[in-house]
């Protein structure tokens, strides 16, 4: 892979429509061919910083640099940014071939060029036999195909993804994924993508920006993310969680003793990590699949007894959620595959996981 | 089948009325005046072949097509500026504007074609603006010709210019437009390479409905053409009321719902009128 992307970075990013902030004072740094979500819920600013980007929205304040050089006064068609919108925006009165020639006549590129480049980027999309139909005639995975084939063709600075797969069902959206992950890779540019979807987010992206309220929450590669997750909010909002609520009793030097309830959890910290007060309160993240079913005679730094009071089969997995008298309801993951126990609601059970196994993570209120 | 049968009865029992009533006060009518062509003075094809023959029927159809095309041409320019300003234009702005362009319909066109003749007549506000400007010494003749018709028949048309332009107009996606941007398009760019073909259908419904309604136009011609430039319907008119030459007039009468209807049959080859005129949407 020949990396010939563009470094693009933003700093103090803000937009402000009257009273209401969509973004607030976001900095982030691109590198060269990486692949950057932008991940967050439905008004969380992403869709306002990537139309910032394109140069669709002025900025309030903040500026915008590609490469170091400030492009935030530049009009969208000055920029070279391809871009794939949500719902495709494909020219209905184009075929296929048409559409992914447009930025290069736009270009005022030469007929033989052209042809040859747009051929390549069909072949690129995989799509070279339907260069003649109009794109209602396709399905929604190749009107998303001739989308990426047409941001490519004029071999941008970068491509700008809008919410890309959220108009495809669900299979559909996982082989695209992966296709997508494969251009990433072929392709070798930096790409920008905005998503309310964590999944994909996390299959898609070398790095990922999670932002709430028009804020920038946390930025990291995906699995530290998930596993270390700063704030209440990105535990959520990445895969399930469940949160304990207690109060520090003990501190060590990499682990601390909390008290939820009546139970005592002990919860390893990193040894760098601030050393939390006696006293305080402290919130813990604990992912469902980090719990285990304990056996007969099995221990585990913590454990908790409880009860089964709904369940689901999920195929590769059971969900469970289990009543505990001190930590409330669980919820737990468990493989189906030579599963401990045949769940049923009311069967006890008692649970265990390692001081490792849960985050402390920071209350978004705070 | 058999129920399907029914039903389909059953529905035209119910248009029924409205198929005799149309039958009885308007279609036997119009046949029954076509008829006439056929059979006064004489019977026969003779009020056809005059229309091959008669140098003053020559210069009607001839003047006829000019001045709508004109009228056609010049509607579909403001018309198209106006219904693209007020496709872009915020919503609020928008309600003003459709407001603007319908006022015009609901107001008789006999009053408006006589404002026209206050305005451009020789005292007229426009010659004696001018005038007092020194800009011309002599009364400029802008009506009681050709050129009163085209500026009365234009000012008529727009509002028909501007209602499928803006509808087909409004169905373009403004995400295609700032796609094209992000392509790399310049404005100039986005306009002929998007814009123009998208509305396009509009355009060419918003034409041949000008067009049609243009051909029988009969009021405004009569008052801005003060008698001299004479159009298809007011020669019809003038056959039949002033002349009593039913046959002839009848003659021309059947040419031009021929025409209308021809027109009609042609573009809806091209176009899917219905869909642009509003129904079946």
């Amino acid at each position: 892979m020949t990396v010939t992307g563009h470094a693009l970075g933003f700093q103090g990013l803000t937009k402000r429509y009257g009273s209401f902030t969509a973004v607030e004072d976001v900095s982030l740094a691109v590198e060269r061919g990486e692949f950057l979500t932008l991940l967050g819920p439905s008004g969380s600013g992403k869709t306002t910083i990537l139309m910032c980007i394109a140069g669709f929205v002025a900025p309030t304040s903040g500026t915008i640099r590609l490469d170091g050089r400030d492009i935030t006064a530049l009009p969208p068609e000055k920029r070279d940014f391809g871009m794939v919108f949500q719902g495709y925006a494909l020219f209905p009165h184009m075929s296929v071939a048409e559409n992914v020639a447009f930025p290069l006549r736009v270009r005022r590129m030469g007929q033989a060029e052209r042809e040859a480049k747009v051929r390549a980027a069909l072949d690129l999309v995989q799509l070279a036999q339907f260069a003649d139909r109009l794109p209602r005639q396709l399905s929604g995975g190749q009107q998303q195909r001739v989308a990426l084939a047409r941001a490519l063709v004029f071999d941008p600075a970068l491509l700008l993804l809008d919410e890309p797969l959220s108009a495809l069902d669900k299979k559909l959206r996982a082989e695209l994924q992966e296709e997508l992950r494969a251009l990433h890779r072929r392709v070798g540019r930096t790409f920008i993508n905005v998503t309310h979807d964590q999944e994909e987010a996390l299959a898609l992206s070398d790095r990922v920006a999670i932002l709430n309220h028009g804020r920038l929450v946390q930025q990291g590669a995906p699995a530290a993310l998930y596993e270390q997750p700063r704030t209440r909010f990105v535990a959520d909002f990445l895969g399930k969680s469940n949160f304990l609520q207690g109060i520090v009793r003990e501190a060590a030097a990499g682990r601390i003793g909390l008290s939820v309830g009546s139970a005592r959890l002990s919860q390893a910290l990193a040894e760098d990590g601030p050393r939390p007060v006696l006293g305080s309160a402290a919130l813990l993240s604990l992912r469902p699949e980090k719990i285990a079913l304990l056996a007969e005679g099995e221990s585990a730094e913590n454990e908790a007894l409880g009860r089964i009071t709904t369940w689901s089969y999920l195929g590769a997995g059971f969900s469970l959620v289990v009543e505990t008298p001190d930590l409330g309801a669980l919820r737990v993951v468990l493989p189906t595959w030579r599963a401990p126990i045949a769940p049923r609601e009311g069967l006890e059970v008692r649970l265990g996981w390692s001081a490792d196994a849960g985050v402390p993570v920071m209350d978004d209120a705070a | 089948m058999n129920r399907s049968w029914r039903s389909e009865i059953g529905w035209f029992a119910l248009i029924l009325p409205a198929f005799l009533l149309m039958t009885v006060f308007y279609i036997a009518p119009i046949l029954q005046v076509l008829a006439i062509s056929f059979t006064e003075p004489q019977p026969g094809l003779g009020n056809y072949e005059r229309l091959f023959t008669s140098e003053s029927i020559h210069r009607v159809i001839v003047t006829t097509l000019r001045i709508c095309l004109i009228t056609t041409v010049l509607a579909l320019l403001l018309g198209y500026a106006m219904s693209y300003t007020i496709a872009l234009a915020s919503p609020r702005a928008r309600r003003w504007w459709i407001l603007a362009v319908l006022v015009p319909l609901w107001i008789s066109v006999l009053v408006r074609a006589f404002a026209w003749v206050t305005l451009l007549r020789r005292q007229g506000l426009v010659n004696n603006t001018l005038l007092e400007a020194g800009i011309i010494a002599e009364p400029l003749a802008l009506v009681w010709n050709e050129f009163g018709i085209v500026v009365g028949m234009v000012h008529y048309m727009v509002p028909y210019a501007v209602l499928p332009m803006l509808a087909s107009m409004r169905e373009i996606d403004p995400r295609l437009l700032s796609a094209a941007r992000g392509l790399g398009a310049s404005r100039n760019a986005v306009f002929a390479r998007v814009f123009l073909p998208l509305s396009l259908p509009g355009l060419i419904a918003a034409g041949v409905l000008v067009f049609i309604f243009s051909l029988g136009f009969y009021i405004t011609p009569a008052i801005l053409g003060g008698g001299k430039t004479l159009m298809v319907a007011e020669w019809i008119g003038l056959q039949i009321l002033d002349l009593i030459r039913w046959g002839l007039g009848t003659m021309m009468a059947t040419m031009l719902v021929v025409s209308i209807l021809t027109t009609l049959a042609i573009f809806s080859r091209i176009v899917d009128l219905r869909r642009i005129f509003g129904s079946g949407a």
